[in-house]
């Protein structure tokens, strides 16, 4: 799996779903809550993210409501990785079902700032501040997990099954 | 060997003797519930080329969270989810004049104890209260699990809450569960599963049950389990189910940790903007002025919720700053409500009684906050901007609380009513 390596925004705890993705945009395409995305929180984060960034949060990240619109416009904003204290199960979940890599570490936001590079290795579940620090590790994933990241998301294991229809 | 609640339903559905928490299986699913969401489900199904879902009859979709539609969008979101039951033939389809998806599971029969369920709504752990694993998941893993009928587990640990004793008048089980995130963190089973037992726990109707179960998902909870005792049973009984395998704990089983709270001295909570463990007993709120009181939800939107508020308001007003607005969970909740009065109490107050469904709860539409308004409300969730402004409070409350505070102005203590 590839490594990432990208400028880090730095979250807080407890950033749920309904931050990154308001319920009035429920109904919404993808393009129009990227313009809303995490606003609440960041304002300048529609326009200041670009393509590679990765998101360093503490605990709890992701927590709330089931709506997978909150990986997807991450994903779709470019956000090429996810290293939080711990996560909301289901979005953790998401993220790795639409081929979003995330990676649980302990004690992760502490040892960056916002603006710095994360070099992140998913496969080996580890986290480093380019700026210096020590390599942190996180919890691996289950080889199904990471199988599934690779090929970018489950509805490819799916349409493989199937031969693409039915 | 002694096994959890949690371990014993994955390894029934994955074919396994045993299961140990940190396990990855695959396992069988016994329903699969989609709100809206199955318009998404449904695409990403087609864009993987699949016609057919593993079993229509497993296959439940109900919606609720746009009810009616409030924009043109989410209207044709109902149409795409009417078309594609329709293209996968699926019989168990309840459009929007039913209720909270959550609740409907529960009343209509679908959610039985023992069974693996997963939803497309995060508060699918509501039907841990007659004993199921079920949770939440998103769309595209529904998809996954429509056309295969299976999905990966990580096999949980599990937290036990001992509950024990009787609640207090005018306390109820919202408090019980604000009582556990205030003292214990919105983390505190989080990847984990949650055993509720004890005294307290037995003592508590279904409807209370469920409201623990429903909020066992802010405590981070993966799946939630009450017993299937006789108070099980007895709602069991009223429903067109067939057989299914009664939930018992087995104490000794090793869980990860065990918490127990004594109900008998447990006060009215609240839990102040904007996360669920910012919790204070009413009692020691400075004078918060609402501007908006909402009863209703999957988490407390059920006829002894609505009751509880009118009998408090009975006779008395919604104070003319507040808008109080009642969101039965479900039609059959409406309708009981209608014939013992519950409503024409609440409508006699001042209260604005809408239609079952979400409602606010999810801040799409129905009764959204200005910035610098506050709400109480009995519902489960007071992220910022949940409920319209992100410059808007919400506080979350027993029914019980937010009645008092309809008839008060400001968020007060029922007991002092
Ligand atoms: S009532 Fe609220 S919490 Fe329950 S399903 Fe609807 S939006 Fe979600």
């Amino acid at each position: 799996m590839e490594q990432f390596q990208g400028r880090v925004w730095l979250l807080g705890d407890n950033l749920d779903t309904d931050v990154i993705c308001p319920g009035r945009l429920l109904d919404a395409p993808i393009e129009e809550i990227a313009e809303h995305a995490l606003e609440s929180v960041r304002p300048e984060f529609r326009a200041e993210v670009r393509p590679g960034d990765v998101i360093v949060a503490g605990g709890n990240f992701g927590c709330g409501s089931s709506r997978e619109q909150a990986p997807q416009v991450l994903k779709a904003m470019g956000i090429s990785c996810v290293v939080a204290e711990s996560f909301g199960r289901i979005f953790f979940r998401s993220a790795i079902a639409i081929g979003l890599p995330v990676l649980a570490c302990k004690d992760v936001a502490g040892a960056f700032a916002d603006g710095d590079t994360a070099s992140i290795d998913v496969e080996k579940a580890s986290v480093t501040n380019v700026a210096g620090g020590a390599v942190m590790s996180g919890e691996r994933l289950s080889p199904e997990m990471l199988e599934i990241i690779t090929r970018g998301g489950i509805l490819e294991l799916l349409k493989e099954k199937t031969g693409g229809a039915q | 060997m002694a096994m959890t609640s949690a371990e014993r339903i994955l390894a029934r559905a994955s074919g396994r003797d045993t299961v140990a928490p940190g396990d990855y299986v695959t396992a069988d699913i016994d329903k699969a519930m989609c709100n809206e969401g199955f318009a998404a489900v449904a695409m990403n199904l087609g864009a993987a080329g699949i016609s057919k879902v593993f079993d229509p009859e497993r296959v439940v979709v109900i919606m609720d969270h746009y009810v009616p539609p409030p924009t043109e969008r989410a209207a044709m979101i109902q149409k795409i989810v009417r078309g594609a039951v329709s293209a996968f033939g699926l019989p168990n389809f309840y459009d929007g004049r039913y209720g909270v998806a959550h609740q409907v599971m529960m009343e209509r029969g679908h959610a039985l104890p023992g069974e693996l369920i997963v939803g497309t709504d995060s508060h699918t752990c509501t039907y841990g209260a007659l004993g199921a694993a079920s949770c939440g998941i998103g769309f595209t893993e529904m998809a996954y699990a429509l056309a295969t009928g299976r999905l990966w587990f990580r096999v949980p640990e599990t937290v036990r809450f001992h509950l024990e004793g009787d609640l207090p008048p005018l306390v109820m089980s919202k408090d019980v569960i604000l009582k556990i995130a205030g003292d214990h963190g919105a983390e505190v089973a989080q990847y984990r599963a949650a055993e509720f037992s004890g005294t307290g726990a037995g003592a508590m109707t279904m409807a209370s049950r469920m409201t623990i179960s429903n909020m066992s998902m802010e405590i981070g909870a993966k799946f939630c389990f009450f017993e299937t005792d006789a108070r099980a049973e007895e709602f069991l009984h009223g429903l067109p189910v067939g057989g299914y395998d009664p939930l018992v704990f087995d104490e000794s089983a090793r869980v990860f940790a065990e918490y127990s709270l004594d109900l008998t001295s447990l006060e009215p909570q609240v839990a102040l903007p904007h996360t669920v463990e910012n919790v204070q007993p009413v009692s020691s709120l400075e004078r918060t002025p609402i501007h908006q009181a909402l009863l209703g939800s999957c988490t407390n939107g059920r006829l002894e919720d609505l009751q509880a508020a009118a009998l408090l308001l009975k006779g008395r007003s919604v104070h003319p700053d507040v808008r109080m607005l009642v969101y039965p969970a479900s039609w059959a909740v409406y309708r009981l409500a209608i014939d013992d009065g519950t409503l024409a109490d609440l409508v006699d107050a001042g209260a604005i009684v809408m239609n079952p469904g979400c409602g606010p709860c999810f801040g799409s539409h129905g009764g959204l906050l200005a910035q610098d308004e506050a709400c109480v409300a009995s519902t489960n969730r007071n992220f910022i901007g949940r409920m319209g402004s992100d410059k808007a409070g919400v506080y979350l409350a027993s029914p019980a609380t937010v009645a008092a505070s309809a008839a008060a102005g400001y968020i007060a203590d029922p007991r002092d009513l």
